[in-house]
């Protein structure tokens, strides 16, 4: 009966329903279709940055990132590969060791510093697809005593294919490390920070570099998607001996992108929260004007015997309803410009093309589809509703039916 | 005859601390199952008051009031909303139903509220509707009834609870005469033929006519108290 009168209610006025439907309908449209927008964009950016390098997973043994040291290298057995490859949604796993080394062109005398990567060639391109980054020159294999280098790092040192690039770092447990070896080929990075210092060695001509044989720095896991970091990372938690190991999501790893990607959240939240301000006032006259308009009615429904409470349920489920159907609404129309944009990204065109390229993608941004984008405005509406709701709720409590009959 | 309304020493002062109004000024009366009585009095003499503070609307600021034996003054104010629901019927003056339900939902809806089976509602919907003379009108809406119709559904409405009486106040001021007159006919059938008892307050000559009880109040007081045959009888009386 509730629900009957509630309902009844919510028609009873059609033009006031309408104007407050289209309201909530507007905000959630507009709310949608803007964090659609922004979080489709950032997703594939972090696509694009996690899978240059980082992975989305890394396993190292314990305190390495703190310590960025060679001195906390690990044994990576094919035992514990195969029980981290045997983990659901697991893409590639690439075993790495990392290190500093400065960089030389003898015949030019120049040198730079470098982040010297020693990694299993195929492995490698699994995780990252490194083989098509390749722009000068050839992929090297496992066997190869030879480096690739980033493009801009190449220009620098003035390094062509089939130069010769000297080596030098600190090795496991302060080692000398020198070498020399030949450059096979260059591979082009969109991002800059990338393309000015990265040099590449098989792995296991790099462990002898380092003089670390059968160590590795890092285990490098991507997974089929994105949005199962939490599960995969558990799982991985879970096979791995937390004494000795330390396994971090991409987040973890890129502290800073979160932030940039938080801090570019807000300035959506700003003129969106405005927007539901001021839809919530918009929505609180009406329900004054209701509850003003209604103090008759409610005083004869508490004069013929219908409890406060049961009265107070059913004006806040009128209120409820009546943002669910501009939230459905509003979800419901939203879903068209972002699917089409999902599926037909928005080309910023040349002027933005610049600023994507430094991360060596298309300016193009496609919309996200992720459910919570969706029940999250259902469930902001749900809240507004309910708070405004408070006031006839307040009202009916307060009701003296004497008083709300003369009127 | 089973009293079912008692006051004792009614009093109700408004604004007691800055112009006090002495509404009513020690009322005691007792009405009887059964009855038909009318409060009468000039406009401000306390009929609304009285009618409020029998049927558990308002407090009285001294004084006790029992209906069907208990003391409603001692209940609190979710209690006596309970108390209303099964044991007394309301007709007020004007905007009695409610909008957003039929005629026979508006009769129904106080059955909903005492959680009474489908079949004893529907049953009971059937035979208020024929006796207020609405059968055909049951789908309408009180905004497609005429004035006297929406009062007639709302007497339904008011029996429908079977409470122990109604308590209408001026049930036929907005009315026209011949719907007046039309719905006096019924609260009186329903009063001869099934005992239900009827406390209203009117100002209208003729109404007064066809009471059994007259109360007539004066400035708060009650100037008197008389019972007596009907002048007229209801029109399709058997009698
Ligand atoms: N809420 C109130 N505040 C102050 N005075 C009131 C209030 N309600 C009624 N009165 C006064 O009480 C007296 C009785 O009013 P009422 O019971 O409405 O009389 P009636 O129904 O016979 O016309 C009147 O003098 C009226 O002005
Ligand atoms: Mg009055």
């Amino acid at each position: 009966m509730i629900f009957k009168l509630a309902f009844r209610n919510i028609s009873r006025n059609p033009r006031r329903t309408g104007i407050t439907v289209s309201a909530i309908l507007f905000a959630v449209m507009s709310a949608v279709f803007m964090n659609s927008m922004e979080r489709g964009t950032w997703d594939r950016l972090i696509d694009n940055i996690v899978s240059f390098h980082s992975g989305h997973i890394q396993i190292h043994a314990k305190k390495y990132w703190e310590e960025q040291s060679l001195d906390y290298s690990f044994e990576w057995t094919e035992a514990l590969n195969k029980s981290i490859s045997n983990i659901n949604k697991i893409k590639a796993i690439a075993p790495r060791i990392e290190g500093f080394a400065l960089a030389y062109n003898y015949s030019d005398t120049s040198s730079k510093g470098v982040l010297l990567v020693g990694t299993d060639p195929e492995k490698e391109n699994n995780m990252s697809g490194l083989e098509n980054r390749v722009c000068k020159g050839a992929y090297f294999n496992k066997e190869d005593k030879a480096v690739l280098m980033a493009e801009g790092l190449a220009k620098q040192l003035k390094i062509l294919p089939g130069d010769t690039l000297t080596l030098i770092s600190q090795g496991y447990h302060g080692a000398n490390a020198a070498g020399r070896y030949p450059v096979k080929g260059i591979v082009s990075f969109g991002s800059p920070e990338l393309n000015k210092q990265l040099v590449y060695l098989p792995l296991k001509e790099a462990q002898y570099f380092f003089d670390a044989e059968g160590l590795i720095s890092s285990a490098v896991v991507s997974i089929e998607n994105r949005l199962f970091l939490k599960p995969v990372l558990k799982n991985i938690k879970a096979e791995l001996d937390s004494s000795k190991f330390e396994v971090m999501g991409w987040d973890e790893i890129m502290p800073e992108l979160v932030q940039a990607k938080e801090m570019d959240e807000l300035g959506n939240y700003l003129p969106l929260g405005i927007l539901y301000v001021v839809i919530s006032f918009g929505i609180f006259g009406t329900i004054i004007m209701m509850t003003k308009e209604r103090q008759y009615e409610f005083a004869v429904l508490t004069a013929i015997g219908m409890s406060r409470f049961r009265l107070a349920m059913t004006v806040w489920l009128e209120t409820v309803f009546l943002g669910m159907i501009g939230v459905s609404g509003g979800i419901l129309i939203s879903l068209v410009p972002v699917g089409y944009f999902h599926f037909n990204p928005i080309n910023m065109g040349e002027q933005y093309s610049e600023t994507f390229e430094k991360f060596g993608m298309d300016p193009l941004m496609p919309t996200s589809l992720a459910p919570d984008l969706f029940y999250v405005q259902a469930i902001i509406v749900f809240i507004i509703t309910s708070v405004l709701a408070l006031y006839p709720i307040v009202n009916i409590l307060r009701l003296k039916p004497v008083e709300a009959m003369k009127s | 005859m089973k009293k079912v309304i008692i006051t004792e020493d009614i009093l109700k002062v408004y604004n007691p601390k800055t112009i006090p109004v002495y509404a009513l000024r020690h009322v005691d009366l007792e009405i009887e199952s059964g009855e038909f009585t009318a409060i009468v009095g000039p406009s401000g003499s306390g009929k609304t008051t009285l009618l409020n503070i029998i049927g558990g609307l308002d407090s009285p600021s001294g004084g006790k009031v029992w209906v069907n034996g208990q003391e409603i003054t001692a209940m609190t104010d979710s209690e006596l909303i309970n108390f209303r629901k099964d044991n007394i019927g309301f007709v007020f003056q004007a905007y009695n139903l409610i909008p957003v339900l039929t005629a026979k939902e508006n009769i129904e809806f106080v059955m909903l509220l005492q959680h009474r089976s489908k079949a004893e509602r529907a049953q009971r919907v059937k035979e208020l509707l024929i006796a207020v003379g609405l059968e055909d009108k049951q789908n309408s809406r009180p905004a497609q009834l005429s004035g006297g119709q929406q009062q007639r559904v709302a007497v339904a409405r008011a029996l429908a609870a079977s409470p122990a009486f109604i308590l209408a106040d001026e049930p036929t001021a907005n009315l026209d005469s011949k719907s007046a007159s039309n719905l006096l006919d019924i609260m009186l059938d329903m009063n001869f033929n099934e005992g239900v008892t009827f406390v209203f307050s009117t100002h209208d000559q003729r109404v007064i006519d066809r009471a059994r009880r007259v109360i007539t109040l004066v400035d708060g007081l009650v100037d008197s108290d008389v019972r007596r045959p009907p002048i007229y009888l209801p029109l399709n009386n058997p009698l």
